[in-house]
């Protein structure tokens, strides 16, 4: 099924759908988002089980830097300070370069929920060595805010839990109630009442959830 | 709620495998070994909640150090999110009874399994599946979410001691929209019990759909078998697919919605095994290709694919709303 041109009005995205949100998205991001690598989208024809266009976008080796010295605060913005400003971007390659050891590196997933009919972020951390990090390491590389939801909900939040393709722990943030801020989002961001095209569903969706783990949408995107 | 659910209720709540619990020989310290522990494990249940059973047979025993426990069967790694009735199901092809286990009190292998904190692990695994059915069924999770932490409380405390009477007594503040069987159809099909959010009638009237919670457990086998005791041990998890999606229940008047629609429209590659009625499997050469439904497990039930879906729904679920299913089928020729 096309699903381009359709328009999202209740916050919820068909599996259609998402699969044209996400290479709207991806095509959007590898625009305004030079100094990051591009997203890729997995497909998994291969897995006789699913339907033809199921997949997922992924996001990988993205290096969180974690000096002792520094705050947790200020790791995380410096990395993902002004990505909309090209040239005041940072090179990551530089930067791994020069403190390879405290590098964390950090793999994000966009996965369909056909549950509750909206994206859901999975990521996992692991060190330069490959090891996997801890949510209370994790937890050192995540924007204040997060750590602080994390205290007030530990379980409801961001939980470890399988890989819907991968069979393998990754953490999770949970999707319950994405489907009334995106129609919160939709509705103010068009003159029309609630309609949101399909293409934009995930750019507004990640410049929301982007921002749990530190990842900034630039604003060129929402356009 | 009708008698004949209440019934089908009663004999899953009451459904138990037992368990011959063996000490993982590397954490022996003791002289002699301690002999294996004999626990009887509910099917609803997990298995991290049978651990202040089995410890005190092999505390002594053990070596000096902190407990992070996890369960093997022949050395696969049982993960502990699965209610017990649908890991053996899904594992033992043929039922071993007493099922043998291997408990681990070190060395969790974190690569394969989501950490667990015991109880409290356990509890929100099962309330945000509740939260993910009654999303599913109702639209919305408001009546999870706006259940009293007491009341949220006491159900987690009637599925863990498999109290179907309070359990029972919980059950209406959760406002889950329940499907009529096919039996009573006819009578009910405008009742204002029906499932609200994820049910629509067409213009005419003649088609329904409401969504169903399932959780799909989709073990292949490479070679074929012609018995279940011949189905290979498992060694991976890799060879089980799991997919955890609504079953779209479409109605239309003067049909019945089986549980093979509800399992192929989750599997649209493999069919179930059709030979017996037609006659003609041997001659069509497609099928070999395609890969085949070898046995449905529900609540240690092989099924047959004709009954009404609603039924199995209705009948053999969980208590946290998901129906359970753990297909064997013979993997595709490539």
């Amino acid at each position: 099924m096309d699903s381009a041109g359709e328009v999202v009005n209740d916050g919820k995205i068909t599996l259609e759908g998402f699969t044209v949100a996400a290479r709207a998205f991806a095509d959007k991001w590898k625009r305004h988002n030079l100094s990051f690598p591009p997203w890729s989208w997995v497909p998994l024809i291969n897995r006789t089980l699913l339907k033809k266009e199921e997949g997922y976008l992924s996001l990988e080796k993205i290096i969180i830097l974690s000096s002792v010295d520094e705050s947790a605060e200020e790791e995380s913005l410096d990395v993902t300070a002004d990505w909309s400003e090209r040239e005041e971007s940072i090179d990551h390659t530089v930067l791994v370069q020069n403190v390879e050891d405290e590098a964390h590196y950090y793999d994000y997933h966009i996965v369909y929920s056909a549950s509750y009919m909206v994206p859901m972020l999975y990521f996992r951390g692991y060190s330069s060595d490959g090891r996997p990090l801890s949510l209370d390491v994790i937890k050192r590389d995540l924007p204040s805010s997060s750590v602080s939801l994390l205290l007030e909900s530990k379980w409801t939040f961001i939980t470890q839990e399988e890989h819907p393709y991968l069979n393998r722990p990754w953490f999770k943030l949970h999707p319950c109630g994405t489907e009334e801020w995106i129609k919160l989002l939709s509705e103010s961001s068009s003159s029309d009442g609630c309609q949101m095209p399909v293409e934009l569903y995930l750019v507004s969706w990640f410049s929301v959830v982007g921002q749990v783990v530190g990842l900034r949408t630039p604003l060129e995107m929402l356009i | 709620m009708a008698a004949n659910e209440e019934e089908a209720m009663k004999y899953v709540w009451e459904g138990a495998i037992p368990l011959q619990i063996h000490l993982h020989k590397s954490e022996v310290a003791s002289h002699p070994a301690p002999p294996p522990a004999l626990v009887l494990a509910p099917r609803i249940g997990y298995l991290p909640l049978l651990v202040h059973l089995i410890k005190p047979y092999f505390k002594d025993s053990l070596p000096p150090g902190e407990d992070s426990i996890w369960f093997d069967y022949k050395g696969f790694p049982l993960k502990w999110y699965i209610p017990t009735g649908v890991l053996f199901d899904l594992i033992c092809a043929e039922p071993e009874r007493p099922w043998n286990l291997t408990i681990h009190f070190r060395g969790y292998p974190s690569n394969v399994l989501i950490p667990c904190e015991g109880e409290d692990s356990v509890k929100w695994n099962f309330v945000n599946s509740l939260k993910e059915a009654a999303y599913i069924i109702n639209g919305n999770c408001k009546n999870v979410m706006n259940m009293s932490q007491s009341d949220q409380e006491d159900l987690w405390t009637s599925v863990m001691n498999g109290d179907l009477d309070a359990y029972t007594r919980l059950l209406p503040k959760l406002k889950m929209g329940n499907i009529e069987d096919e039996f009573s159809r006819k009578e009910s099909l405008s009742s204002p019990t029906s499932r609200q959010g994820g049910t629509e009638i067409d213009v005419a009237g003649q088609v329904k759909t409401a969504r169903i919670p399932v959780r799909l457990y989709v073990r292949s086998v490479d070679k074929n078998f012609e018995n279940l005791e011949d189905v290979p041990e498992i060694d991976t998890w890799d060879d089980i697919s799991y997919l955890n999606r609504p079953v779209e229940f479409l109605r239309e008047e003067g049909k019945c919605f089986t549980l093979r629609d509800a399992i192929e429209s989750l599997l649209p590659e493999y069919s179930g095994d059709r030979a017996q009625t037609s006659g003609e499997e041997e001659a069509v050469g497609s099928q070999e290709t395609r890969g085949e439904i070898k046995m449905v497990r529900i609540q240690g039930i092989e099924m047959k694919l004709e009954i009404p879906f609603s039924w199995v729904v209705n009948n053999l679920m969980n208590p946290e709303f998901y129906l359970h299913i753990s297909v064997l089928v013979k993997a595709a020729q490539r």
